[in-house]
């Protein structure tokens, strides 16, 4: 009930701002994991949209950001049992993006507050839900940190400041590089607007990241049809080997 | 230039997998061992997730056996009867193993226990070898004759087979046994087993060497055979792009290995081996031991 009245009263305090609004476009709507995929940087711009003259103060902020597919993930932990290190606790994280990149005009602090961070689920720890963990282990938070630490350092989880180039408070452009560990399916990218820490405007569109050709029929051969795949395989791996020898016994007698 | 494997869903330089094959087929060429038991480790710290390098090397195992089994059949150097006795027990065991491996997957255990298999496998191989090879050294030096062992607690056993190419007449169950443990390694580690295998039949079944090579081999390609097949449809981690690349390495470099290791010394070639498999050895242990550098880690099945 007191979540719904706030609402209510930022939209109302919001509302005399909803004069700006925001249109992108994005360098490419598709991403085709081939054979040789080695990441992807795409681009991302739009412009503002108004009626009225441009207002200086506060300053207008852009936040864009990419997320891939949520997916739950495990985190474990290790511990020393007789003197090796062994996973022994985890944690099952209930929504964790599997690919989450934010890019920001400024310094995180100038361009959102808490409060909107919370609500639009922007920063990279909001955009991860963890309900909650077993009894046993007391400082959950430390694994949701675990999180985001391990898929940082694979370039999964991204945080850019001052990375988007904004130009007259009104064009803007930014460019966000996939790495090549990312997993398939629908990357929601998003833009937010903002003006003193407030969300004036957002607009989402999608991308579609997928394998395609060889790749993509493989996967789904092992996926739907394992016995099959694995019958190609060995099939693969026997003529391979008989190829071999036949051909070096070719060589040294010939 | 990068190749994107579709199972493993991670993107590797190709020439440094080429390369990886064809390093490890030099050396299965110069010591007359399939190589497994140094690919997966070595796939292990290329980022490949551990049980997609365990799954394929079982299948670039097929490949490397197949090649090996052919030239020995030509030479009659392969006791089919022996093989198929080790195969049934090997088939089991192989059984048994894919099951501990689906289970400990499950627990978010299959790292640890793959790593420490190898630990403790190669650890026990390559000291064995070190140690044999360094005694064999100061005979050849001294002159000595090796003395033949004899076990005769092998022959005491009941359901006795008559094994006609290996010259042999003993009990069933030796054999069987051997073919269980090694099935396990097999399914578990991605090997084929020979390194254990090999030692096992000449010093345990009292196998004439010349005829143990070609029945190990013989064995190896059903077992892995085998164990792909399971993996492919329980944990479906076999990626046949890594495969391929590796193989078609691992078979150029086979035949590099076999012209330089018909020109060193017997002995000096199982050191240098030895000194490999402990290497290795090491570095696995040392990531065991050494306080890892972030103790949280992210669940490779939680999909």
């Amino acid at each position: 009930m007191m979540r719904a009245l706030l609402l209510l009263l930022l939209s109302l305090v919001a509302l005399p701002l909803r004069a700006e609004e925001v249109v992108m476009g994005l360098s490419k709507d598709s991403v085709n994991i081939t054979a040789d995929f080695d990441g992807s940087e795409i681009l991302i711009f739009g412009a503002v949209k108004r009626e009225a003259p441009i207002r200086s103060d506060p300053p207008l902020q852009v936040i864009v950001t990419v997320a891939g597919p949520v997916t739950p993930a495990t985190v474990w932990r290790k511990e020393r049992r007789l003197g090796i290190w062994v996973n022994t606790d985890a944690v099952e994280i209930d929504a964790a993006p599997s690919f989450y990149a934010v890019a920001t005009s400024a310094a995180w602090g100038d361009v959102i507050s808490d409060v909107e961070d919370l609500r639009h689920r922007v920063s990279v720890a909001r955009a991860i839900r963890s309900v909650g963990a077993p009894m046993s282990i007391e400082d959950s938070q430390s694994f949701t940190d675990a999180l985001i630490r391990l898929r940082e350092s694979k370039g999964l989880y991204q945080q850019r400041p001052n990375t988007v180039e904004l130009r007259d408070s009104t064009l803007f452009d930014t460019a966000i590089s996939m790495p090549a560990n990312i997993v398939e399916g629908e990357y929601t990218t998003r833009v937010y607007l903002t003006r003193g820490g407030r969300v004036v405007s957002q607009h989402a569109s999608v991308i579609q990241v997928g394998k395609v050709g060889l790749e993509r029929w493989l996967y789904n051969l092992s996926r739907n049809q394992p016995p099959l795949y694995g019958l190609l395989s060995l099939v693969i791996a026997i003529a391979a080997g008989w190829g071999a020898s036949a051909a070096f016994r070719a060589l040294k007698s010939g | 230039m990068q190749i994107y494997l579709p199972i493993a869903e991670v993107s590797v330089n190709i020439f440094l997998l080429f390369g990886l094959g064809g390093l490890v087929g030099i050396l299965s060429g110069m010591f007359g061992v399939g190589g497994g038991f140094l690919i997966t480790p070595l796939l292990f710290f290329m980022g490949i997730p551990p049980a997609v390098a365990v799954a394929t090397g079982a299948n670039q195992i097929v490949a490397s056996s197949v090649s090996g089994v052919l030239a020995h059949l030509k030479r009659r150097t392969v006791d089919l009867r022996m093989g198929t006795v080790l195969l049934c027990g090997g088939l089991v065991g192989a059984a048994l193993g894919i099951w501990i491996f689906n289970l400990l997957k499950q627990l978010g255990q299959v790292d640890l226990l793959v790593r420490l298999c190898y630990v403790v496998f190669l650890g026990i191989i390559g000291g064995l070898m070190f140690i044999e090879s360094l005694n064999a050294l100061r005979r050849s030096k001294k002159g000595a004759v090796p003395k033949r062992r004899h076990h005769g607690w092998v022959h005491g056993l009941p359901f006795k087979m008559r094994f006609r190419t290996s010259g042999l007449y003993i009990s069933a169950i030796p054999p069987l046994l051997v073919g269980v443990s090694v099935g396990v390694l097999s399914a578990i580690m991605g090997v084929g087993g020979g390194f254990i295998m090999v030692p096992a039949m000449i010093y345990l079944l009292g196998m004439p060497t010349k005829v143990v090579v070609g029945t190990s081999l013989f064995q190896i390609i059903f077992v892995t055979a085998f164990t792909t097949m399971a993996h492919a449809i329980t944990s479906q981690t076999v990626d046949v792009l890594l495969a391929l690349v590796l193989l078609i390495g691992g078979v150029i470099g086979a035949q590099f290995g076999t012209a330089i290791g018909t020109r060193l010394k017997a002995e000096q070639l199982r050191i240098a081996l030895a000194s490999l498999v402990l290497l290795v050895c090491f570095k696995l242990a040392l990531d065991l031991f050494l306080t890892p550098a972030d103790l949280y880690e992210l669940g490779t099945g939680g999909e």
